[in-house]
C-alpha cells in the first residue's frame, strides 16, 4: 500500500508552518506565520478577507515557494517532494477547477482515475447531492453545485489530508450542513481537514482547533471553548458620539472587578465576564449619568466574533472573495 | 495502531502514470470533439475544402500536375493536422488556464509531463479520427494515394510537434480571448496563403517563403508522402526546426496559471 512507504514521517504534524513570509509586489500577505495542524483534526484558519489564508494554503499545497521560513506537510517539503505529497492530499481551490463543458460526474470520474484507489464515484456523488446534476455541464451548475463538485474532487482520492478553501461559500444552508457532516465524518475516519473560512459559526461548529490570522500573522490559537472562554457573556455597547474622558475607567468602577471593560473604538466598548440583567441596568445607569446616548446595547455569549474584535478592534465579517 | 475504517479511511496513492496519461488524453479528446466550433474546425471545414476544391478545379478548369483529388486530399489532411495541433490545442489550453483547470490538475497526482503527454495523446486521437473521415471522403471522390505509411506517419508526427509547440506558445502568453482570436486568424491566413492545401509551387514567387512556413512544409511533405511514398527531408527539417523553436520559446514563457 502506498501509505507504508511513509512510515518514517508518520508522526510528524499534518502541517507545520514556521516563520513563513510571502510578499506580493510591495504587499506583505503572510508575515512570519507559525502554525501547526495536528493529525486527525479539523483545523480552521479563520480570518478576514486578505488575511493571508489562501496564500498560506497554496504554499502548503506546493503552488508557491516560501519566500522565507519553511512549510512541511505530512513531513514532506511541498516543493521538493511535491510528487510524493500530492497523491496524499486533497485540494479544494477557491477559484476555478473544471473545464466549462465537462459534465459534473464526468469531471469527478476523471479526477478519480488519476488516483490508485479512489472512492466509489457514484456513492460520493450521491452523498453530495450531485445525482441530479451529474450530466449538467460545469458552466451551468449553480455556485453551490460547483462547490459541492469541487469538494468531491478534493476527497475522491482518499487523501490523508484535505485543504478546503472556503468550502461552503455560495452554498445554501442545507448544503452547508451536508458539507459539515461530510467533513466531520472524514475526521472520524482518520482524515485531517484544514479549512479556511471567515464564518465564525462554521469554525465554532466544526473545528477542533482554530488559528485566527490577520494581516498575515497568527493572532490567536486554541480550541473554540478556549478562545471564547467557554462562552462567557459579553455586552457590546455602541454610543452615538465619542465617550467622555476616562469613560472605560469609570464604567469599570461601576461594574466591579468581575467584569472586564475594553475599548474597541471611540464609540464602542466591550464588557466581558459573568454579566446578567443587573449588569445591563448598571451600564444604562452609567450612560445616563455620563450623558451618553446608547445606540445599541447587546448582551450575548462571547463568540469568535468578539474574540476577533477584542484582538484587532475590527469586525471579522466582511464578505466577498478572499485574496 | 488500528486505523478506523469508514468510507473516507485514507488510502491515498497515484494511479500508474500511463493510466493517468490515458485518462487525460481520452478526457481532452472527448471535450474537443464535444465542442461544436472545434468539431467544425476539425472535420467539417476540411471536408468542405476537399469537396469544394475538387469541384472548383473541375468547373474553373484549373490545371495541376496531377488530378485535383490527388492534390487536394493530402493538402486537406495537412490542414486537418494544423487545425487540431495548432488552433484547437491553443484555444483549449487558453481556456484551461482561464478556468483554473490546469491549476487544479497541478495539485492532482498527474505531473506536468503527464499533462503534456495527455495533450499529445488527445491530439493524436482526434487526428486519427480526422484522417479516417477525410480519407473516406477522398476515396469516395476517386483519390488514388501511392503512399508510404512510414513517411505519412513521420510527417504527421513532426508536423503535430511543430504546430502543437506553437499553439502552446500562443496559449501560454496570451489571455484566453486573445488566444481564441489569434489562433483562428493564423489558421485562416495559413489556410489561404500558407501552401497547406495547395502546393507551394502554386504560389509563384512567394512559394519559396511558404516552403519555410510550417504550413507549407507540412503540406509539401504530406503531398510527397502520398504521391510517391517518399520522405521530403527538406520540409521535415523545416518542421523540426519550428518544433525546436516553438518548444524552446514555450518552455521560457508558458505560465500554467
Amino acid at each position: 500500500m502506498p501509505t507504508s512507504r511513509v512510515s518514517p514521517v508518520a508522526e510528524s504534524p499534518a502541517v507545520a508552518v514556521s516563520g513563513l513570509v510571502m510578499r506580493y509586489a510591495d504587499k506583505v500577505a503572510v508575515d512570519h506565520l507559525d502554525l501547526t495542524v495536528d493529525r486527525h483534526t479539523i483545523t480552521a484558519v479563520l480570518g478576514p478577507n486578505g488575511a493571508g489564508k489562501t496564500t498560506t494554503l497554496e504554499t502548503c499545497e506546493g503552488y508557491r515557494r516560501p519566500q522565507q521560513g519553511s512549510v512541511s506537510v505530512l513531513g514532506l517539503d511541498p516543493q521538493r517532494q511535491r510528487r510524493d505529497l500530492l497523491p496524499r492530499i486533497g485540494v479544494m481551490l477557491q477559484d476555478g477547477g473544471a473545464w466549462s463543458g465537462v459534465r459534473a460526474m464526468e469531471m469527478l470520474r476523471h479526477i478519480a482515475r488519476l488516483h490508485a484507489d479512489p472512492l466509489d464515484v457514484d456513492t460520493l456523488g450521491e452523498r453530495l447531492g450531485l445525482g441530479d446534476c451529474g450530466r449538467t455541464p460545469y458552466r451551468r451548475l449553480s455556485g453551490g453545485q460547483q462547490q459541492r463538485l469541487k469538494l468531491a474532487m478534493a476527497v475522491v482520492g482518499r487523501p490523508e489530508l484535505v485543504f478546503v478553501d472556503e468550502p461552503t461559500a455560495g452554498m445554501d444552508p442545507a448544503a452547508r450542513r451536508t458539507t459539515w457532516e461530510l467533513l466531520e465524518e472524514m475526521r472520524g475516519d482518520g482524515v485531517t481537514v484544514v479549512l479556511t473560512t471567515h464564518h465564525m459559526d462554521e469554525a465554532e461548529r466544526l473545528a477542533d482547533w482554530i488559528h485566527i490570522i490577520d494581516h498575515g500573522q497568527l493572532i490567536a490559537s486554541g480550541t473554540p471553548p478556549e478562545l471564547t472562554r467557554g462562552g462567557t457573556s459579553t455586552i457590546r455597547l455602541v454610543v452615538t458620539k465619542p465617550f467622555p474622558e476616562g469613560a472605560p475607567g469609570s464604567l469599570q468602577e461601576a461594574l466591579g472587578h468581575r467584569l472586564d471593560v475594553r475599548t474597541i473604538s471611540e464609540v464602542s466598548l466591550l464588557i466581558t465576564g459573568p454579566a446578567d440583567s443587573t449588569t445591563l441596568a448598571t451600564v444604562s445607569g452609567w450612560c445616563e449619568r455620563n450623558g451618553v446616548l446608547p445606540e445599541s446595547l447587546h448582551l450575548g455569549q462571547r463568540n469568535l466574533e468578539d474574540v476577533f474584535l477584542e484582538l484587532t478592534g475590527r469586525e471579522l465579517a466582511g464578505r466577498g472573495p478572499a485574496t | 495502531m488500528s486505523a478506523p475504517t469508514g468510507l473516507f479511511t485514507p488510502r491515498p496513492g497515484a494511479a500508474p502514470l500511463h493510466r493517468q496519461v490515458l485518462a487525460q488524453a481520452v478526457m481532452e479528446s472527448r471535450l474537443m470533439l464535444r465542442n461544436g466550433e472545434q468539431l467544425l474546425l476539425a472535420v467539417v471545414i476540411p471536408v468542405i475544402v476537399l469537396i469544394g476544391g475538387v469541384e472548383g478545379a473541375r468547373h474553373l478548369d484549373l490545371s495541376f500536375s496531377r488530378r485535383p483529388i490527388d492534390v487536394f486530399a493530402p493538402g486537406v489532411l495537412a490542414l486537418a493536422v494544423m487545425s487540431t495541433a495548432f488552433t484547437s490545442l491553443a484555444i483549449a489550453t487558453g481556456f484551461e488556464r482561464r478556468y483554473g483547470v490546469i491549476k487544479r490538475l497541478g495539485s492532482s497526482p498527474l505531473p506536468r509531463s503527464g499533462l503534456l503527454l495527455g495533450k499529445v495523446g488527445a491530439l493524436l486521437l482526434v487526428e486519427v479520427m480526422q484522417v479516417v473521415v477525410i480519407s473516406l471522403v477522398a476515396l469516395s471522390l476517386g483519390w488514388e494515394p501511392h503512399a508510404s505509411l512510414p513517411a505519412v506517419l513521420l510527417t504527421i508526427v513532426v508536423g503535430t510537434a511543430a504546430f502543437a509547440s506553437l499553439g502552446l506558445l500562443v496559449a501560454g502568453v496570451l489571455r484566453a480571448e486573445a488566444t481564441l482570436a489569434a489562433a483562428n486568424l493564423v489558421y485562416l491566413l495559413l489556410m489561404a496563403g500558407g501552401a497547406v492545401v495547395l502546393p507551394s509551387t502554386a504560389y509563384g514567387a512567394f512559394g519559396g517563403v511558404t516552403r519555410l512556413l510550417p504550413s507549407g512544409a507540412l503540406g509539401d511533405a504530406l503531398r510527397r508522402a502520398f504521391w510517391s511514398g517518399s520522405f521530403q527531408w527538406g520540409s521535415l527539417l523545416v518542421l523540426a526546426a519550428w518544433a525546436a523553436i516553438g518548444t524552446a520559446l514555450t518552455a521560457r514563457t508558458f505560465r500554467w496559471e
